[in-house]
């Protein structure tokens, strides 16, 4: 990624410039001094207060304000907490959790020691997907050199605190992001999500207060208290603070992760960070907050980038997955592929989730398999608000958000599918057909010897013939024609 | 489902894992990604040794087992191919990546080829969005995939293989 | 005490801090409806994981709809039960259940039962707008309970009974999305599993996906041949439910309808399997004080405590989960097998009937019978004592079959010489009742004295675990009961860890006891019902005569012409068993 003026980074300030497999590197760049303020002239109430003036929330999607979280958790009484890192990045486009924990462990583990002193924890956890081999193994060595320098276990910087951190594994739920479901799964059990109240402030991880926060969530902290929350808060929109890091990707030119203030606008990281879209198409979608998100138009590109602007917007921040789409994408796949990945994450427990995203994914798919009618669209976007209404967690609660965002700014797209059984991106197979235009084929039979089912028919040197009937739609033909004989419509 | 006899050996692997856990039931899920690294798979009978150590009943191993997708009852291909199916990598064709590997390979997602070479999975993001389409033959990244490309990659793993049967179209 | 204002559809009301909607919204008259949702007051039983989605409301103020059972009221919380919105989001969440469920209600055994089929009715659907594709599994027949999860719809309430309540651990959620479902490891058939039958996953199923074993048309092809006497036995605990398939309230006893009924049905013996009950008592009750005495002459390898075995699915329990216990239960077979083997043996000799040609029903309050008949050592050259064991529930569909008015029927009494019992061996029907039962005959018979009272009020109630100290002549005689195989289980674990202070234990696996047995007319979740039966087999007791095992004078007979005595070698061949280890 090409370094920007319009970046900024605080979350990823480290990941590049140092090596994460050696601490002294880390604390050359003002690494554990957070820490070490905090412990020694700092009590755990002033150490909140400043995470809540910085205007701090939660990165992982939610937005909810870090430092209420940690001051609800320390208001719990209790023998035992836990200080819980969310590393288990699920949403398919987002890989900052990924990249900070490879190449800045350590402000992670910083973070979540100032932490456990805020809320009074001895013990921390990392909930990390099993998948990411490297972030393991780079955290692995970290939290030791950590433990070496004293500044994980016992009296760190004499200050009487004790704090240390393991490692969790997941292993391939996404709805283990919502907090209970991730507590679920690190007892052992089903990564099933539980009603809250109570949440897990109160009574998470072995019926303890539990205080959950993502890995760029903590990944900010130690930068806020060296800096200041007036510093942290002078950056970012009324009610968003600071920065947010997206994984750009799709159409564009420039992908990979960006760093940008809260404020700035899809335009300026469209066009400017991320060089424009790519083969000089044209845009058509930004999709952002994963499967939770919706897909925003060209009417959103000038909206300064917060959580409450994106909400409005029908999207949401989520963790941070931006893709870029341009015209070839067809709006009403793009919802089946979102609604497919709910499918297969949805842990089933309750109905509206386990059954109506089925429903709807069925309904999608009838409309992308032309056989879609009028009355499904307005069946899609019903049944969408009651799953929205009615889903016990997150997950369910969102998982129609593509759905009601591609309807909402592409219903034109909608209508072609079932009123003209036609993709205008050109991307529903089903809808495609694929003919060849006699007055310029020349029978020289290629398209009959390459086609793998053995729908084209005709005499050599004659004009041949495609059945519509047998045809998949794999277009080989029409790649392999040399006279541009065949049209797909 | 046929039924296998572990052996010893195999059991007392699996115990060891267990007692390094102290057979706590809350270590159900760091117990089974150890177990399956050392063998690969978590057949039946291995989660029943697993239950009966950590005292757990063998259908709470099993509700956890298929919660993920991590964990798997069938023993990969000698050559696992894994598709990323995420967001970037499928608006960048990676379904029709994942068909043709279907198409040559002849099998669905999640099954192995008959001769145990190959199997085929999906993938949630690999956070390699740049180089979107991307494949893994075990831990080798292949990027910027086209359909085109798919026969090429699976030869070149079929080279060698004696009896050459996944050999398709 | 901390109280909540609220308003619920317009209603002010105040309530206890923490309370739910739904039970705030109970107290004053509004019943939001509910499907996964159970709770079985005092029992300690509750099912709440907030999953169906049924009993969402509108919380003023709050972005989504909140599910009534898990939502605690809070200060000047406004709540519409039924706004539109609510109505909507509620008939779209139905229809999405019963867009995964097979419609064949006309042809399904919980027909008329269920709590899907009544929700559907109640909330007014006439269409499913949502079709689609149907999870389908493969039906699973067991010797007691049929599984046809094509029917699941994850509420969970068995996996709830089968983990929680009585730590059996043969059901669990497996997979997850839309292929979610509860189910037996690697979906194994149960009977491949350590499933004891207790039944009480059928007994909280709100749909058909779990029904026990019918046997109604083997019962009818047996009375339809002339050439078979039919005799039929009836457990205590039926008579105190069997009225509420009919209309009666809860706790309504029908004893001489269900004779009644039971002779017009075509049997041709209608007796009491209380009177095997009695007999249970005389044999249990003897090897208790034949225990107790070695035990008191310095007998250190005595097996004390002694624990009832009357109850087939806490046999099974221990065969697999405590097989290093087997030697501790006592050997006396249940009633159901004591009756099962006297008839097919004294009665079969006293009325010159073969043995092939006498065929021997029970109607049972419990799914588990039907596995218990058909085991093994309860056979003789392969013909079982007992020949079909039906539930209360089907004996029910049975006098309907029958067309037989059922509440028009006068009251008669059982046939002798196997229909004569005492208030002991009714009471065999609740949790405690064992015991009491042992108690009124095992002190007379170790004190000689007669028992200055007979109501044992100590041993009785709802409490899971209970126990009490009665005084046999200076000899404090520690019992402890359990009900619930979770309880049981407690009870193991602290003899194993030579802990127990008990010499005697009672244990029944349903909670309640029989009355709230796998076979019973469904309570539907409520606990009420099992309270009143319970009530009923108390009064049952009360009015009769005899209420001690030992004064009926049919058992008294049965030993003088056939068996001896307590414990002798015919009554060891005919009434007691021994135990397997299952692991």
């Amino acid at each position: 990624m090409n370094d920007n003026k319009k970046q900024l980074r605080i979350a990823l300030r480290n990941c590049g410039f140092i090596n994460p497999e050696i601490i002294d590197d880390y604390i050359s760049r003002d690494g554990y001094m957070a820490l070490g303020k905090c412990l020694t002239e700092h009590t755990p109430e002033e150490t909140i207060k400043e995470i809540k003036d910085s205007g701090l929330r939660g990165r992982g999607g939610g937005g909810f304000p870090t430092g209420l979280k940690w001051e609800i958790t320390r208001k719990s009484e209790s023998d035992q907490k836990y200080v819980v890192c969310n590393a288990d990045e699920g949403d398919p486009g987002a890989f900052m959790d990924r990249s900070i924990l490879e190449g800045d462990p350590h402000s992670v583990i910083e973070a979540m020691a100032i932490c456990g002193y805020c809320i009074g924890a001895d013990k921390g956890l990392v909930y990390i997907r099993a998948e990411y081999p490297l972030a393991i193994e780079r955290l692995q060595i970290a939290l030791s050199q950590a433990r070496e320098y004293g500044l994980l276990g016992e009296n760190i910087f004499r200050s009487g605190f004790n704090f240390d951190i393991e490692i969790r594994f997941g292993a391939g739920a996404f709805v283990c992001g919502e907090e209970t479901a991730l507590i679920h799964s690190m007892e052992g059990l089903r990564g099933e999500p539980t009603f809250k109240p109570p949440f897990p402030s109160v009574s998470g991880y072995l019926g303890k207060p539990t205080n959950v926060n993502n890995v760029e969530t903590f990944a900010n902290i130690p930068a806020i208290l060296n800096k200041g929350a007036a510093w942290f808060s002078s950056i970012g929109t009324e009610k968003s603070k600071g920065t947010k890091v997206f994984a750009l990707a799709g159409k564009i030119n420039n992908v990979g992760l960006i760093e940008v203030p809260m404020g700035t606008t899809l335009r300026e990281v469209i066009y400017e960070i991320g060089g424009g879209i790519r083969d000089g198409k044209k845009f058509k979608s930004v999709q952002t907050g994963g499967p939770s998100g919706g897909c925003l138009t060209t009417d959103f590109l000038d909206t300064p980038i917060d959580y409450d602007n994106l909400i409005d917007a029908g999207s949401m921040m989520g963790s941070g997955g931006m893709i870029v789409m341009d015209e070839d994408d067809c709006m009403v796949a793009i919802a089946k592929f979102y609604l497919e990945f709910t499918l297969e994450e949805s842990c089933g427990k309750c109905s509206p989730c386990r059954i109506g995203n089925k429903r709807l994914h069925e309904i999608l798919d009838k409309i992308t398999s032309g056989r879609g009618e009028f009355q499904d669209i307005e069946r899609l976007q019903l049944l969408s608000q009651v799953i929205k209404d009615t889903s016990l967690c997150g997950l369910g609660q969102t998982s129609p958000n593509p759905v009601l965002s591609t309807i909402a700014n592409f219903e034109d797209e909608y209508l072609a599918h079932v009123n003209e059984g036609k993709c205008p991106a050109g991307q529903c197979k089903a809808l495609l057909k694929y003919e060849i235009i006699e007055d310029l084929c020349t029978g020289c039979t290629l398209c009959f010897r390459n086609c793998p089912v053995g729908a084209i028919s005709g005499e050599r040197r004659q004009p041949h013939y495609i059945d519509q009937s047998l045809c998949i739609k794999c277009g080989v033909c029409y790649e392999k024609c040399k006279f541009n004989a065949i049209t797909l419509s | 489902m046929p039924k296998i006899k572990l052996s010893e050996n195999t059991v007392n692997q699996i115990k060891e894992v267990c007692t390094e856990f102290n057979n706590k039931e809350g270590e159900l899920i760091n117990v089974l990604h150890k177990v399956q690294k050392k063998l690969g798979y978590l057949p039946a009978e291995v989660q029943e040794v697993i239950a009966k150590e950590l005292n757990a009943s063998v259908a709470k191993v099993y509700g956890v087992v298929t919660f993920y997708s991590f964990f798997s009852m069938i023993p990969k291909g000698e050559f696992p191919i894994s598709i990323c199916m995420g967001t970037a990598c499928y608006v960048r064709g990676a379904e029709q990546v994942l068909s043709e590997f279907k198409r040559q390979l002849k099998v669905e997602v999640g099954e192995s080829t008959g001769d145990g070479k190959f199997s085929l999975n999906c993938l949630r993001c690999v956070g390699a969005c740049g180089l979107a389409p991307v494949v893994m033959v075990g831990e080798k990244v292949y990027g910027r995939v086209a359909p085109s490309q798919v026969k090429e990659i699976i030869k070149e793993y079929q080279e060698g293989c004696p009896s050459g049967n996944a050999k398709t179209a | 005490m901390d109280t909540v204002q609220l308003t619920i559809d317009n209603k002010p009301i105040v309530v206890k801090k923490g309370t739910t909607i739904l039970e705030a919204a109970k107290g004053i008259g509004i019943h939001i409806p509910t499907l996964c949702h159970m709770k079985l007051d005092d029992l300690n039983i509750e099912n709440k994981p907030g999953g169906c989605r049924i009993c969402i409301v509108e919380v003023q103020g709050r972005r989504n709809l909140a599910p009534a059972c898990c939502t605690e009221v809070s200060d000047g919380m406004v709540v519409n039960s039924h706004s539109i919105r609510v109505v909507n989001a509620r008939q779209t969440v139905m229809e999405l259940i019963l867009s995964d469920h097979p419609s064949d209600c006309l042809i399904c055994p919980k027909s008329g039962n269920c709590d899907l089929q009544s929700l559907a009715h109640q909330l007014g659907i006439r269409e499913i707008h949502y079709k689609g594709e149907q999870s389908t599994y493969r039906e699973d027949t067991s010797p007691a309970i049929i599984r046809d999860i094509d029917k699941c719809i994850m509420c969970r309430r068995c996996e709830m009974m089968c983990n929680e309540v009585q730590t059996v651990g043969v059901l669990s959620a497996i997979n997850r999305g839309f292929n979610a479902v509860v189910s037996p490891a690697f979906e194994m058939n149960l009977d491949h599993s350590v499933c004891t039958y207790c039944g009480q996953c059928v007994a909280v199923c709100p749909t058909g996906a779990l029904t026990e074993v019918n046997h109604t048309s083997k019962v009818i092809r047996a009375l339809s041949d002339p050439s078979k006497t039919v005799i039929v036995q009836t457990a205590p605990a039926v008579r105190a439910a069997l009225g509420e398939e009919f209309g009666y309230e809860a706790g309504t006893l029908v004893t001489g309808k269900l004779v009644s009924a039971l002779r017009r049905l075509g049997f041709d013996y209608v007796f009491d399997t209380d009177f095997a009950a009695d007999l249970t008592i005389m044999e249990e009750g003897t090897e208790l004080l034949n225990r107790l005495s070695k035990y008191l002459e310095g007998d250190k390898d005595v097996k004390l405590p002694i624990l009832t075995s009357c109850c087939p699915a806490w046999v099974k329990f221990f065969e697999h989960q405590f097989p290093q216990m087997k030697e501790i239960p006592s050997t006396a077979r249940s009633p159901q097998q004591m009756f099962g083997s006297i008839a097919k043996s004294y009665f079969a000799e006293k009325m010159n009937i073969k043995r092939e040609d006498l065929v021997v029903v029970s109607i049972m309050p419990c799914v588990a019978k039907k596995y218990e008949c058909g085991r093994d050592e309860f056979k003789v050259n392969g013909n079982p004592d007992v020949d079909y064991a039906v539930t209360t529930r089907e004996l029910a569909s049975l006098i309907k079959l029958a067309n037989i008015e059922f509440t028009k029927l006068p009251d008669e009494n059982f046939d002798n010489p196997l229909g004569e019992s005492t208030g002991a061996g009714v009471i065999f029907g609740t949790t405690g009742g064992v015991i009491e039962a042992a108690v009124r005959t095992a002190y007379e018979l170790y004190t000689k004295k007669s028992l200055p009272r007979l109501d044992f009020d100590e041993l009785r109630g709802m409490e899971g675990i209970r126990h009490a100290t009665i005084d046999f002549n200076g000899f404090p005689l520690n019992i402890g009961i359990a009900h619930g195989l979770g309880n049981a289980r407690k009870l193991l674990e602290k003899i194993e860890a030579g802990e127990s202070e008990f010499h005697a234990i009672e244990i029944m696996s349903c909670p309640g006891g029989c009355i709230g047995g796998g076979g019973q007319p469904y309570h539907h979740g409520n606990a009420e019902i099992l309270k009143k039966r319970q009530m009923a087999i108390y009064r049952e007791d009360k009015n009769k005569t005899l209420r001690k095992s030992h004064e009926n004078p049919y058992i008294i007979k049965l030993y003088e012409e056939y068996l001896g005595k307590p414990m002798s070698e015919k009554a060891h061949s005919l009434l007691h068993t021994e135990y397997f280890d299952r692991t």
